[in-house]
């Protein structure tokens, strides 16, 4: 197995120069995409309070590749909702790439969701009877580019994803794992800062599970883009270089990973696709 | 964000969609076309009526013996004490405001010509009958004034007898045709009014009315006193205004010619058309409110079919809605979307329902005898219902959707 840090070097060279603001080191400088402190999200139901959220802090750099783990049930779809702007806390303070999200309105927050995040789904969440690429181009078309830029993006994003021949296949005629990557694509077409991915993996064989850790480790590796992702494999976690664990709502470990397993396998590797992505989204 | 983006996006979801889309423009188009069609088929009905009462002649009034009823269920009643000559010529004399009066007698008769016979009323009128009735002869000519003086032998035809007697293509003038075994001479066949709810108005017979009283129907055509019976006095008032004055005058007349006390009813009937036509509209209006009916209750069925689809289609569409959410949609974004969605669906919807109810009202116009009448307020009612419906089931779901948070919209079940 090819030690990360050489496969990362080899494809720096290809696609470091385009790369926004800093390189994509490992210990990615103290800037903090993500700001948590004390996050709490409880539900009511009758008179029975379940604290799905509980006092959670965490913050995570620009550029970090992260995992975040706990048994069903313990709030990690809630803490990702959160993060993602897809929902909002009972309490606490959240500040997303230095803004602070709740004074955010509707609007704001729709532009947030739209530009600075990619939102992966378990279960794809991909439009029916609607071809790849026109998943792929729909956050584009919130965003306001016109219709030829946002073609030539989704296509480069599909490019990226592997998936260049399957642009006109609807969802209904695609793999699991290629679903999934479509709306990988659909994630990343808007160049965001950050990738959230809940169980991206969590439908999938072992096989597609790999590859879409071969794309998040070259994602975060030779673009920079921070991916945070929740698996409830602890193998899956090992991608990473750092694994937080949660459990009742609470987190109750934050380790970091120095031997992470790399996932994409040699041959995977030279096609400089992820260079054509940086051009389309320049 | 541009509109036409929205538009395009509504555009392809349709498309992407079309069953769908297919049956909630079908519930729209259903409601319209019903709409359009039964309220043109009522109101075509009710002129129909107007003008086949109307073609009997301008501001015509008919008496006739016993009381009518008026509305619907109505019928003659009491002692029916028939009209006479003398009845006739008084109204004639002393009526103001008239153009003219005529009088004719009725009865049953078999018709024979060669092998051929047929049974319909033979009519004994007078001269100016043409000029009251609007009504003349297509072949040859009708009674005239020498007929009547001289109690002549001839009838004018109506085109069922026609067709009963006589071969296709065979000329009826001149030939001898036996009324109650009488000889009559044919001197014309009169214009084809065709047939309505009024029964065949081609079956039908005029002869002179003095031939009819003294030569045809001889007792049949006196009263008790001797008399010489008429089945109906025509009058034709000056005009429409003066119609109920003439009304009165002759009733005021015939009451004291037949002497009835004035606690009493009339034992005769002075009718316009005006009022004619009311009580065959009071019978058509309730056909015009239950068709009217009808057409409520398709719109309703075609709004509940909206309705339905958009409801059911609405944990698909709140996931939608959801998911856009999450990739960046505005709240806005999504309204505009699915606004430009039903205004498009209820649009298409309703022209196609236009363009049903006319093509209904067409072919009805094509095998009926009446000409449906397409009302404006039918379209805009029926189109404007049906739109209502199209965007408040289309709107509602998704305004509700927008306001959620994405994660809400997108767990909805
Ligand atoms: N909408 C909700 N209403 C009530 N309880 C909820 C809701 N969403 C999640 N929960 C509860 O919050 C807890 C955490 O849920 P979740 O974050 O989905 O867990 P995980 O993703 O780790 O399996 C669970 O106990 C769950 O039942
Ligand atoms: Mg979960």
């Amino acid at each position: 197995m090819v030690s990360l840090k050489h496969s990362t070097n080899g494809l720096l060279h290809v696609a470091a120069p385009q790369a926004n603001g800093q390189p994509p080191t490992r210990d990615a400088g103290s800037t903090a995409v993500i700001e948590a402190h004390d996050i709490a999200k409880i539900y009511r139901i009758g008179d029975i309070e379940v604290r799905a959220l509980d006092g959670v802090d965490v913050t995570i750099h620009r550029g970090e590749l992260t995992a975040i783990m706990g048994p069903s049930g313990s709030g990690k779809s809630t803490l990702m909702n959160i993060l993602g702007c897809l929902d909002q806390p009972t309490r606490g303070s959240y500040k997303l790439d230095g803004v602070d999200v709740e004074k955010l309105n509707d609007n704001q927050l729709a532009t947030i969701r739209n530009k600075k995040i990619g939102f992966v789904f378990q279960s794809f969440n991909l439009l029916r009877r609607t071809s790849a690429i026109d998943n792929v181009e729909q956050p584009l078309i919130y965003a306001g580019v016109a219709p030829r830029e946002r073609r030539e993006r989704a296509k480069a994003a599909l490019e990226a994803v592997g998936l260049g021949n399957r642009l006109k296949h609807h969802a209904n005629e695609l793999s699991g794992g290629q679903q999934q990557r479509v709306a990988i694509a659909r994630a990343l077409v808007t160049n965001p800062a950050i990738i959230l991915a809940d169980e991206p993996t969590g439908n999938l064989d072992s096989k597609s599970g790999a590859e879409i850790m071969c794309l998040f480790q070259r994602l975060n590796e030779e673009k920079g883009i921070t991916v945070i992702f929740v698996t409830h494999d602890p193998r899956i976690a090992q991608h990473t270089r750092r694994v937080i664990r949660i459990a009742d709502g609470k987190i109750i470990g934050d380790d970091p990973i120095t031997d992470p397993i790399v996932a994409c396998p040699d041959k995977a590797l030279p096609d400089p696709i992820l260079e054509k992505l940086e051009h389309a989204a320049a | 964000m541009l509109l036409r983006e929205l538009i395009k996006l509504a555009l392809n979801t349709l498309a992407a969609n079309k069953t769908r889309a297919f049956l909630t423009m079908l519930g729209i188009s259903i409601g319209v076309g019903a709409v359009i069609a039964l309220m043109s088929i009522g109101t075509g009905v009710q002129a129909y009526v107007t003008q086949q009462f109307a073609s009997a002649g301008a501001n015509l009034i008919g008496v006739v013996p016993g009381r009518i009823q008026r509305g619907p269920g109505g019928g003659a009643f009491g002692s029916q004490a028939p009209l006479t000559m003398a009845d006739y010529r008084a109204v004639a004399a002393n009526t103001p405001n008239i153009v003219d009066a005529s009088a004719d007698f009725s009865r049953p008769a078999v018709f024979a010509y060669a092998n051929n016979t047929s049974e319909v009323n033979v009519t004994g009128i007078l001269a100016n009958f043409s000029a009251i009735r609007n009504w003349n002869a297509r072949l040859g000519r009708t009674i005239d004034e020498a007929d009547v003086t001289g109690r002549s032998r001839v009838v004018a035809l109506g085109q069922t007898v026609v067709n009963d007697l006589f071969e296709p293509g065979e000329d009826p003038l001149d030939k001898i045709v036996r009324i109650n075994n009488v000889p009559f001479r044919v001197i014309g066949v009169m214009e084809s009014k065709g047939s309505s709810f009024l029964g065949d108005q081609d079956a039908v017979a005029f002869i002179p009315l003095t031939t009819a009283q003294e030569r045809l129907f001889g007792q049949q055509a006196q009263s008790v006193n001797g008399e010489r019976i008429v089945s109906t006095i025509y009058v034709q008032a000056a005009n429409k205004d003066v119609t109920p004055a003439v009304i009165s005058s002759i009733d005021a007349l015939l009451r004291e010619r037949r002497r009835i006390p004035a606690d009493e009813p009339s034992d005769f009937s002075a009718l316009s058309q005006d009022e004619l036509i009311n009580t065959f509209g009071a019978v058509t209006g309730v056909l015009t409110v239950f068709l009217g009916a009808i057409a409520a209750i398709s719109l309703l069925v075609g709004g509940i079919g909206i309705m339905n689809i958009m409801l059911v289609s609405v944990t698909e569409r709140t996931r939608e809605i959801g998911l856009r959410k999450a990739i960046g949609a505005k709240p806005s974004a999504i309204l505009t979307q699915f606004l430009t969605e039903a205004v498009f669906l209820s649009l298409i919807g309703g022209l196609v329902g236009i363009g049903i109810g006319l093509g209904i009202a067409f072919v009805v116009s094509q095998v009926a005898d009446f000409q449906p009448v397409v009302q404006a307020g039918a379209i805009v009612l029926a189109v404007g219902f049906s739109v209502a419906v199209g965007l408040f089931f289309g709107i509602y779901p998704a305004r509700r959707a927008a306001r959620l948070n994405p994660i809400d919209a997108l767990r909805f079940e």
